[in-house]
Formats: C-alpha cells, structure tokens, sequence
C-alpha cells in the first residue's frame, strides 16, 4: 500500500438512515443518540453512522462486524446500489453521488462489480450467460463474451458446468460463478459481499489465494466483507470493524491484533490463530549482537548486562554464526565459553513455522532480514507469550 | 322509505342525455375507429370458419402435442372438440373461440403494459387498483349497454365489453409477478449496469412469468365466460344457442351448448396450463 498514491474510494461522513422520516434521526444521529433510542424515538433504522475513510488503489479493504451492523449497506454505497442519506463517496475523485443515470450506468459497467451475499443469479440463464453478463452489458462482441466467460469460469473451478442452471448448483457453485460474473468484466474495484461464506474449507482457500495473486497480478481494489477473522487477517491489508453502524477501528491485522481500540475488537479477533498472522519481526525482541573478530569476555559480560538478557548473537563476516549463552560464560572462568550454533529465521516468517525452530533448543533462534543481518531475536517464552498474549488479554 | 335527498329522476336523466349526444354526435367516428377491429375479427371468424373441422381439430391437437409431448392432452382436448362438432354446435363452437381469441389478445395487448406500468409506479398502482375492483365487481351485464349504445348489437361492442371484463386479471397479475421477483436478482442486474429497460426484460419479466401465465390463463376464461354473455348482443356463437334454448323453452338445446361451453372452456384451460408449465421449465425455475 502506497499512501502517497491518490486514493481510490475516499468516504466523508456517511450517515445512512433507513426510514421514512431520515431528516430527523439524521440529527439524532448526528448528535450522538444510540441507534436503539433514535429506533424507538423515529422508527427509523441507523444502519450508517458518521463513516470515513480513504481507500488506496491495489488495496484490500476488508469489513467485519455481526450480523445487522451494516456491512452490506456500507458496500451498496461503493457503487451506489445505496444511496447516502448524508456525505459524500468519491471514486478516483469523481464524486459518484452526484453521477446523472447514465453516467451511473457506465461507472457500474467499467469500474465496479459486486459478488452478493445471496449470489443473485439469473435463473433462466445458463453459467456462461450469467458469468458473461457484465460483458454483454459492455457491450463487448458475442464471440468475445464467450470466450471469456468461459476462461473465467474455468479459473473458478467450474469448467464444464459452462451449460447448467443456476438451480442445478449447490450454494458454494453458485458462489463461483457470482464471482466469475465479477472476475469477468475486468473491474478495477471489486466489491464482495461475504464472497466466501458458501464455500467448503478447501475451495475457499483456493479462492483466498486466487484473489491474492489477482489482486498482485492486476492491482484491483478490493472492498472484502467477512465474518471470519482469520479470513479478514490473510486477506486484509486494512479491516475496518463496524458495531451498530460506526467505525470502531481500522486498522492492519498487526494493529488489530496486537493493539484492538476496545474490548470489542479483541473479543472480535480472539478467534484468530495468532501463530498464522504475527510474524517474527513484529513479536522479536532485541539481542547484542557482536563481530566474532576480537570478541572478548568482557565485551559479551557487558552487552549482557547492558541489555539485561542471557545470550548474545555472533557474527562471522556479517552473518550468524552463533550464540554466547551467559551459563556458559560463567562456568567457564576465562574465554566466551565456545559459541553455539543456533537457527535463524526471516522478519516475514509466521509465528507458526517459528514454533518448531523453537522447540528444539533452549537457545533463542535470531531474527534476520532480507540481507541476512541479525535484526534481534525469539526465546521461547517471548514467543509463547506472544501467541498467547490474546487469550490472556481477552478474558482479563 | 329512505327520503328522496334530490331529484333522482332529473339525475339519470342527464346522465342519459349526455350519452344520446355523444351518440349522436360522435357515433360515426367512434364506429369508424373500430372499424379496422371489427375487419379483423371478422376476417378471423371467417378464416376459422373456411378451415374444415378435421384440420381445426387436428392443429388444436398438434398444438397440444408440441407442448407437452404426450397424446394425452391432445388426445383429450381432440374428443371434447369433436363431441361439440358432433351435437351441431360447430360453426357456433368456432364463432366463439374467434371472439375469445381476439378479446383475450386485446386483453393482453393492453394488459400487460398496463400491468408493467402499475409494477413500477406506485402512482398508476393508485390509480388502476380501484379501477380494476370496479371493472371485475360491475356485473358484466352492465357493459353491454354502453358498448350497444355506442356502436349497436354486434361483434365490436361485444369484443369491448368482454375486453374490459376481462382485461382485468392478467394486468393484476403482471402487476404482482413482477413485484415478487428477487430483489436480488434485480440488484445484481443493476450493479452490472443495466438500465430501467434491461431490468425488465432480463430480469424482472422472465422472473415474472409464471404468474403472468397464470393471469393470461384467468383472462382467457374470463373472456370465454363474458363472449357468451355477449352473445345477447349479437356477438353469435354457443352462447346465442343457450339464448334461443332458454326463449323456446327448449331444455335440450340450452343443455348442449352449456356443455360445450364447459367442453370449450376445459380445452382452453388445460392447453394454456400446460404451455405455462412447458413455459417455466424451459426457463429453467422449478424442477422438471
Ligand atoms: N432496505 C432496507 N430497509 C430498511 N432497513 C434496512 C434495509 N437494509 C438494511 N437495513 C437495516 O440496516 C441494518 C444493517 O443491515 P446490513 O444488511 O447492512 O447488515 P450486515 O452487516 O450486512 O448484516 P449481515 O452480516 O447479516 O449480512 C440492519 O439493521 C437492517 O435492518
Ligand atoms: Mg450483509
């Protein structure tokens, strides 16, 4: 995510009242009255309170929050199937609020599509019909309808149900060829409402990985809804979390896990698999680090001391060659007391595959980056801690 | 005695008045304007009429094999059609449905507008809904008279006054089909772009057929019913039949033609059922 790049989507305060009378609970809202309240004073539903954000072209916005805290109505703003009761949505600057009805039409053609939640297929048209719909709504030739239909029904998996029914699917099926209609015409935003809630463990992981490498590939903008918190920390560059219509914080999976606003969001994330998403640089604390050319006992006593830990890592030439551990350097009277050979793992390494390294010696494993320099290091409680620290906090 | 508030008499009388002088006035040109329709329906009864039975019966049939590939309907609709024929009532039984198949056609070349136009404007719904309750509840009888005072006895003003009774069920019912459709469905559409138009035509009306089938159906039946009501006014068929039974007393005569009245209806009804079925399998919503 580039954050000098001109922003994609940008929101200014939206509020969205559904209702008959939405001037009213609109300044209700506005002044801080809970949705219940305004509800039972109005009879009007607060779905949106006071939203703004900014989205970068290329990034993965991703919307958690329950069930009725307005995530699809959120979403329906981003191509207008909603309209704002108050603010304003920009899409590459261009203010799609104001759009006439057939500049609107165009702007849904070229540059957005959605995947829904309850698929929203044809059920009188074939797959390839359906997943060619956006194109024949382009106006792209038949031929290259086809041709193209068929190529993204064939990535979602779905090669040879090219002439069955939507009614002939199972649920997850017809997920996929909701998402292939989306694929399909090129959109550089795409917007998915619960995408992969109907598909089976293994499928969603494919899909999950097919939009990665798409969205690397092709650079689109991503507006992703979920449920699932383990799917909103792969896929998300940021998440935003939505209660009862407002923002309660946006963030990247690091700063939602590591540092949730409230107690909601880290009731929320508690679910996560926190070894899958913290990686060894985020939780690594710092060691001395020292050349092992001319190294002294004196000189390893004192980085010890200094930093208050047991070990020191040692370098060869720049790169690891092992760790002094402040047991050994004390038995023996004179001399570091041998340097021992230890693992090192990348910055970028998850939490998960650092476990085993762990596990097999007391030693603390070093951190290193791209280069190979030793940017600090992982004992075993540091490590536990980290991966535990959630479940801790949680049910403080 | 409920008291008399103001002068009744004078009421109806203008009432009247009014209509003796759109009559007078404007009766030429009204006949003039239905004067294509009354060509047509004519060029319809008699070209029904030319065809001998046995190729009248045997497309009545092949119609009903193409639609549900199976000799039952064809089979069944073949012997009702043949009984009418048999007890004397064809010439009356083919003057019938020529006038049953040209006002449900008007019906539905007025209806099913009207019924999109309700579907997607809460204004005409206003408007229409009573309109429609007052067309189905006035006793069809009530039609015939300005429909006689306007162009006299015969085919035209039986034609109108069968339309307006039985405009009303295929309206209604494109009108409700069409909102029950998914609104998801529509939405996704819209997302992709389509305007008001595409809407309907990809969405909402094919979504929408099966209960605009079932209101064609209903029309059909209805306008069957009110042909041989309008038969008193000069529009012939099965329908004059049961008249003439029921002024010469003559038990047999009314008998038969009710039959085949019912025989007809039954054709009528079981054919358009099953190209409705043949209709929705084809678009592929509900299990074959
Ligand atoms: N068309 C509508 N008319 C009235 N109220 C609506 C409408 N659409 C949504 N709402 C209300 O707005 C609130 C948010 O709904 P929304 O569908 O955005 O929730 P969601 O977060 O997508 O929930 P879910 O996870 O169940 O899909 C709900 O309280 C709902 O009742
Ligand atoms: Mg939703």
């Amino acid at each position: 995510m580039n954050n000098t790049a001109k922003p994609k989507i940008v929101c200014r305060d939206i509020f969205k009242i559904f209702g008959k009378t939405p001037a009213k609970a609109l300044e209700l809202a506005a002044r801080g009255v809970s949705r219940a309240d305004i509800l039972s004073q109005t009879g009007n539903v607060v779905a949106l309170r006071d939203i703004s954000f900014e989205m970068a072209a290329g990034e993965t916005f991703v919307i958690m929050g329950l069930s009725g805290s307005g995530k699809s109505t959120l979403i329906r703003h981003f191509n207008r199937l909603v309209e704002p009761t108050s603010g304003s949505i920009t899409v590459d600057g261009e203010d799609i609020v104001a759009m006439g009805k057939a500049r609107l039409r165009e702007f849904r053609r070229r540059k957005v599509s959605m995947v829904f939640q309850n698929f929203g297929l044809l059920p009188h048209r074939t797959v390839l019909d359906n997943v060619a719909y956006g194109l024949l709504m382009q106006g792209r030739p038949k031929a290259e309808q086809r041709e193209r239909a068929a190529y993204w029904i064939s990535q979602v998996g779905l090669a040879g149900y090219e002439g069955h029914y939507p009614r002939q699917l199972s649920g997850g099926m017809k997920q996929r060829v909701g998402l292939a209609r989306a694929l399909a015409g090129e959109a550089e935003i795409l917007l998915m409402d619960e995408a992969f809630s109907a598909l089976d463990p293994l499928i969603r992981g494919e899909m999950q990985e097919q939009l990665a490498s798409l969205q690397k590939e092709l650079g689109k903008t991503v507006v992703f809804i979920t449920h699932d918190p383990d799917e909103a920390m792969l896929l998300g560059d940021r998440i935003a979390i939505l209660r009862e219509g407002s923002i309660q914080q946006i963030g990247t999976p690091e700063q939602i896990l590591l540092e949730p606003a409230n107690d909601y969001i880290a009731r929320f994330v508690k679910s996560v698999n926190r070894a899958r998403f913290l990686t060894a640089g985020q939780v690594m604390i710092s060691f001395p680090v020292l050349a092992e050319k001319g190294l002294t006992r004196e000189a390893a006593c004192a980085a010890m001391a200094d930093s208050n830990v047991d070990h020191v890592f040692v370098t060869r030439d720049g790169a690891l060659a092992g760790v002094l551990t402040k047991d050994a350097l004390q038995e023996s009277s004179k001399g570091t007391g041998g340097i021992h050979v230890t693992t090192s793992c990348k910055t970028s390494m998850p939490l998960e595959q650092v476990t085993p390294l762990i596990a097999r010696s007391s030693l603390p494993v070093a951190v290193v980056d791209l280069e190979g320099r030793v940017v600090g290091g992982l004992t075993r409680a540091v490590t536990l801690r980290s991966i535990g620290e959630l479940t801790a906090r949680s049910s403080a | 005695m409920f008291p008399e508030l103001f002068d009744t008499r004078s009421f109806r009388e203008a009432i009247d008045r009014s209509a003796d002088w759109v009559v007078t006035n404007w009766g030429a040109t009204i006949e003039a304007a239905f004067s294509p329709l009354l060509r047509g329906l004519v060029l319809l009864e008699q070209g029904l009429l030319w065809l001998p039975w046995y190729v009248l019966i045997g497309a009545v049939c092949g119609i009903s094999f193409l639609i549900t590939r199976n000799v039952k309907l064809p089979l069944g609709v073949g012997i009702l059609l043949f009984l009418i024929g048999a007890v004397g009532f064809w010439d009356d039984c083919v003057r019938t449905i020529a006038l049953m198949l040209a006002a449900t056609l008007v019906s539905l070349a007025i209806g099913i507008p009207f019924g999109i136009a309700m579907s997607l404007s809460l204004t005409v719904r206003t408007i229409m809904r009573p309109l429609l309750d007052i067309m189905q509840t006035m006793p069809s009888f009530v039609y015939l008279i300005p429909a006689v005072m306007l162009l006299g006895p015969g085919k035209v003003p039986a034609l109108l006054a069968t339309v307006i009774y039985a405009v009303a069920p295929v309206m209604r019912l494109t009108d409700l089909g069409i909102r029950q459709v998914d609104p998801d469905v529509v939405e996704a559409v819209t997302s992709f772009g389509a305007g008001d138009w595409q809407k309907l035509i990809h969405a909402q009306l094919p979504l929408a057929l099966p209960t605009i089938m079932a209101g064609i159906n209903q029309t059909m039946m209805m306008a069957l019913s009110m042909v041989v009501i309008a038969s008193m006014i000069g529009a012939g068929g099965l329908g004059y039949q049961v008249l003439q039974g029921i002024g010469r007393l003559e038990v047999s005569r009314g008998l038969l033609a009710g039959l085949s009245i019912v025989a007809l209806a039954i054709v009528f009804d079981r054919i358009a059922q099953a190209y409705g079925r043949r209709m929705q399998t084809s678009l592929h919503m509900n299990d074959e």
